[in-house]
């Protein structure tokens, strides 16, 4: 009994052969467990899709009609049996509804992580480590170089900016599933209740969210008539309207960004951002070996990112690593 | 050190021009002396603390982190700087330096000390100070403040007009305690007049087609745009005299003939190891050396006051306009730690003077300031002062005469033929000598840049913002079947030019050297650049034997196959 009987690359995606099912797979399929909500992870055409509650409604919220022939959905922690496979989904931190997927077949445990960070997150369930054999990590952060500053001090970055240029609008990119909610929700809990103008891109998830649970508070379409409205506040877009047309008509605005890569300042130049915002939904580097150290696991399998540097510090530890090379997932990349 | 890491971080981020403006503004209203005058220095790279080079900040980091992990670390940041501030693990807390204590510290010490130290202020700051402190330290701040504008933010500050700032800026070293004295109110405006240092110079603009229209001929004088490189030489009966670059590093000691820098007791004031922005350096010439140099011409230059002009190279044997060799010869003489006196005798050097700052009397001992002078009153003065120095190394720039604009074209367009000369200036006939660059006093109308369509043959990533995308290009010609690389360019293109050219980069890579990228370079497969550049050097180092100077990109060529790229007969032809 090997760990690639359980789970084996196939150019579809990871596919596990006593379950005969697929896990985030980049190619409709019979069977899929999804880890999560985020377009590369959640591919729409598959016949049965396995996942959260939340997630299933955040695919459905997406994708609509195309989302999956049939969902069946899990609590976390709930056992069920797959084929040979107990298939359990446990908390993965990353966005609402996330989860890790722990494979148990014949004593072989294997975690299949999905995306993941260990920061708190009003917005989801916080990431819980799980023993296994195998440990299915992601790497986007995988550098030594990000060592992320606590979330705190970011959130405190825009609370000065905008004392200090109140009569700015400040435009901040983050993604429109996840960072964009976990935004709202830490300036909300921070005690901070003024309304804020959200991107059409975002808000029916940000409805999602509510319905889940979350306090996003007072939230207002950004629209052309509220930027002449109201005084100059905070608005929240998809990084990619940051440079549009879109965002031109906040005038003279500070342009900010959320994301991890804000870490290196050469990418927030390059993106024109004036307020980089280092917040991410990803591990970063010491979370990273924390959690590979936590799942006590001896092999280690690297999914995309920045797989050379954990391969590396696996090495010294004396740890089995191997990269999968799975193209098709861009991490934060994308963002 | 918080303060000035937090305005650096501020500056890099802020892309205009104004806000930056309004980061300074603010800094200088909060920070007291002698920060304020540091960070200054350091913006405007006037603070020269070259113990820290690179190699020693690697040195430090493979100490604490594994090698492999800092070169990826390192491949993916673009910035060593950067990397190392980011990697750094903190040590334990405790109460982190401030700016004047690190620069202080840092002039006092030597490398090993500089060693030693510098892990242990790491330590005590966080991400943002670790980073500011390394650019700090190694001289790359890189934020894109330029001496003029940290002068504007001064101005602005201060409330003092910038042409007077100007006036005094060189004459002090940081902090420049003086300087804040008097800006702030506190002193009476001190003199700059009488020391032997650099005054900023008047600097022309680009003339173009509409200004034509609008300028008088019969206002203004022409000279030759001299190819070599601009010099200020200040020289007083008694104290010596210095030679300063155009940005004011003291380069006296690159040019013993001209300076008797060292040796011949002539020079009252201590000499800065300075130098090194420029690209030249001199620290290293041997008092045998000077003596034998001086004896080329039996005494270093005697020049009393203070004037502008151009430092070129001569052809041995030859005097005069005519003995003037072009910028490629002269450049054998820059960027040298040591200057043999064979070099001296194989590229001898003189000053082409075009305009007077300051007039000395008969004994050479007092100066006027005849900056406030119309052009021709100073040029009147420039021809006495150089007529009384009467040495075969300090000549005069020939005035132009012409009657209407096209006149001064034609001139222009046979100066093309001439390999020191790279077009015409235009001079005001009123215009006082005024620092910085003054609107309609002074133009300069270069000669067109010569165009060749060349085929990308390697890129290469870049640096700091472009860390993540293929922007330096080398590019070839065709000589027969083969193409050869004759130059390499990181500029002219648009930000949208720039993702069009990484994509193609990435699309079309045959082999990977490294950093490196071989891309295809086929004749009938392959990307066409138009470049365009000023001149062609003889090279060596180049397999086609040819470097172009300051090429840039001009157009990319989707239209043409790299076929039709230019010949490398084409570039030869340009070098005669």
């Amino acid at each position: 009994m090997r760990p690639q009987d359980l789970a084996v690359l196939r150019p579809e995606g990871l596919f596990c052969p006593p379950g005969d099912f697929l896990i985030d797979p980049l190619r409709p399929a019979a069977r899929a467990v999804i880890t999560h909500g985020h377009s590369d992870h959640a591919r729409p055409g598959h016949d049965e899709v396995i996942c959260t509650e939340a997630t299933a409604a955040i695919m459905q919220a997406r994708l609509g009609e195309r989302a999956a022939g049939r969902f069946s959905t899990l609590r976390y922690g709930e056992k069920v049996r797959i084929g040979e496979v107990d298939v359990t989904l446990v908390p993965a931190g990353h966005v609402l509804g996330s989860a890790q997927v722990l494979l148990e077949w014949r004593g072989l445990r294997i975690v299949f992580s999905g995306d993941y960070k260990r920061d708190a997150d009003p917005t989801c369930a916080p990431f819980e480590p799980v023993r296994c054999h195998v440990f299915i990590t992601e790497a986007t952060f995988g550098l030594p170089v990000f060592r992320r500053p606590p979330p705190g001090d970011e959130l405190e970055k825009l609370r000065l900016s905008m004392a200090r240029a109140p009569e700015r609008w400040h435009v901040v990119g983050a993604y429109a599933l996840g960072k964009a909610q976990r935004l709202v929700a830490e300036i909300r809990a921070a005690g901070d209740d003024r309304a804020i103008a959200m991107h059409g891109a975002a808000i029916k998830i940000c409805e999602l969210y509510q319905n889940f649970g979350a306090k996003l508070g007072a939230l207002e379409p950004a629209s052309a008539e509220s930027t002449k409205s109201s005084a100059p506040g905070l608005v929240i877009c998809p990084p990619s309207a940051l440079q549009d047309r879109w965002s031109q008509k906040f005038g003279d605005a500070v342009r900010g960004m959320a994301s991890g890569w804000m870490q290196i300042k050469g990418r927030a130049r390059q993106r024109n951002v004036e307020l980089p915002l280092i917040l991410s939904d990803h591990a970063d580097w010491p979370a990273l070996q924390q959690t590979i150290l936590d799942t006590g696991a001896e092999e280690i399998w690297i999914t995309h990112g920045q797989e050379d540097a954990l391969m590396r510090w696996c090495d010294l530890r004396g740890l089995f690593a191997r990269p999968l090379n799975l193209h098709g997932y861009e991490g934060e990349e994308a963002e | 050190m918080k303060d000035f890491s937090n305005l650096l971080e501020n500056l890099l981020c802020q892309p205009a021009r104004n806000g930056k403006l309004a980061l300074l503004v603010d800094y200088l209203n909060r920070t007291p002396d002698p920060d304020r005058g540091y960070s200054l220095a350091a913006l405007c790279g006037d603070l020269v603390l070259d113990e820290v080079k690179p190699g020693l900040l690697r040195a430090l980091i493979e100490e604490r982190a594994d090698p492999i992990l800092f070169r990826l670390s390192y491949d993916f940041v673009g910035d060593l700087s950067e990397t190392i501030a980011l990697m750094w693990e903190p040590g334990e807390a405790a109460e982190p330096p401030g700016l004047a204590q690190i620069v202080e510290s840092m002039r006092a010490m030597s490398k090993a000390e500089a060693r030693r130290r510098l892990p242990g202020w790491l330590d005590t700051l966080d991400g943002t100070g670790r980073w500011a402190l390394l650019k700090l330290v190694t001289g790359a701040l890189r934020v894109g403040v330029s001496t003029g504008l940290a002068k504007q933010a001064l101005s602005q500050w201060s409330g003092v007009a910038q042409t007077e700032i100007e006036e005094v800026w060189h004459g002090f070293a940081p902090p420049y305690l003086p300087l804040f004295a008097w800006l702030s109110g506190a002193a009476a405006r001190p003199s700059a007049c009488d020391a032997l240092c650099f005054h900023s110079p008047m600097l022309a603009h680009p003339i173009d087609d509409a200004d034509f229209e609008r300028l008088e001929p019969g206002d203004f004088k022409a000279e030759w745009k001299w190819d070599g490189i601009r010099v200020q030489l200040k020289g007083r009966s008694g104290a010596g005299a210095r030679l300063f670059s155009r940005s004011g590093d003291d380069i006296s000691a690159a040019f013993p003939e001209l300076v008797a820098s060292s040796g011949e007791g002539l020079d009252l004031l201590p000499l800065p190891a300075s130098g090194e922005r420029a690209g030249v350096r001199g620290g290293g010439v041997s008092p045998d050396v000077v003596r034998k140099a001086s004896g080329v011409h039996g005494h270093p230059l005697v020049f009393a006051g203070g004037l502008d002009g151009e430092l070129v190279a001569l052809e041995p044997g030859k005097t005069g306009l005519e003995a003037v060799a072009s910028f490629s010869t002269l450049q054998q003489r820059l960027n040298r730690k040591t200057i043999s006196a064979a070099m001296l005798a194989r590229i001898p050097v003189a000053i082409i003077a075009y305009d007077l700052l300051f007039a000395a009397d008969a004994s050479g001992e007092n100066w006027t300031d005849v900056r406030p002078l119309p052009f021709l009153e100073r040029r009147r003065l420039l021809e006495q002062a150089v007529a009384k120095a009467d040495d075969p190394r300090l000549l005069l720039s020939p005035l132009l005469s012409f009657e209407h604009w096209d006149a001064l074209a034609a001139q222009r367009a046979v100066s093309a033929e001439h390999p020191s000369v790279e077009g015409v200036m235009l001079k005001r006939k009123a215009s006082p000598y005024i620092a910085g660059r003054p609107k309609g006093e002074w133009f300069k109308w270069k000669r067109d840049a010569h165009l060749l369509d060349c085929v990308v043959m390697y890129a290469q990533r870049g640096h700091g913002k472009r860390a993540s995308l293929y922007s330096d290009y080398t590019f070839g010609l065709w000589s027969g079947d083969a193409l050869l690389p004759v130059g390499k360019a990181y500029f002219g293109f648009t930000d949208a030019e720039l993702a069009q050219l990484d994509r193609f980069v990435r699309q079309n890579t045959v082999q990977k050297f490294g950093p490196v990228r071989e891309v295809v370079h086929a004749s009938d497969n392959g990307l066409v650049l138009e470049i365009a550049f000023e001149g062609v050097q003889v090279s060596p180092r180049h397999k086609s034997g040819y470097a172009m100077r300051f090429p840039r990109i001009n157009r990319i060529r989707r239209d043409k196959r790299p076929a039709e790229a230019d010949q490398l007969e084409a570039l030869a032809k340009l070098a005669r």
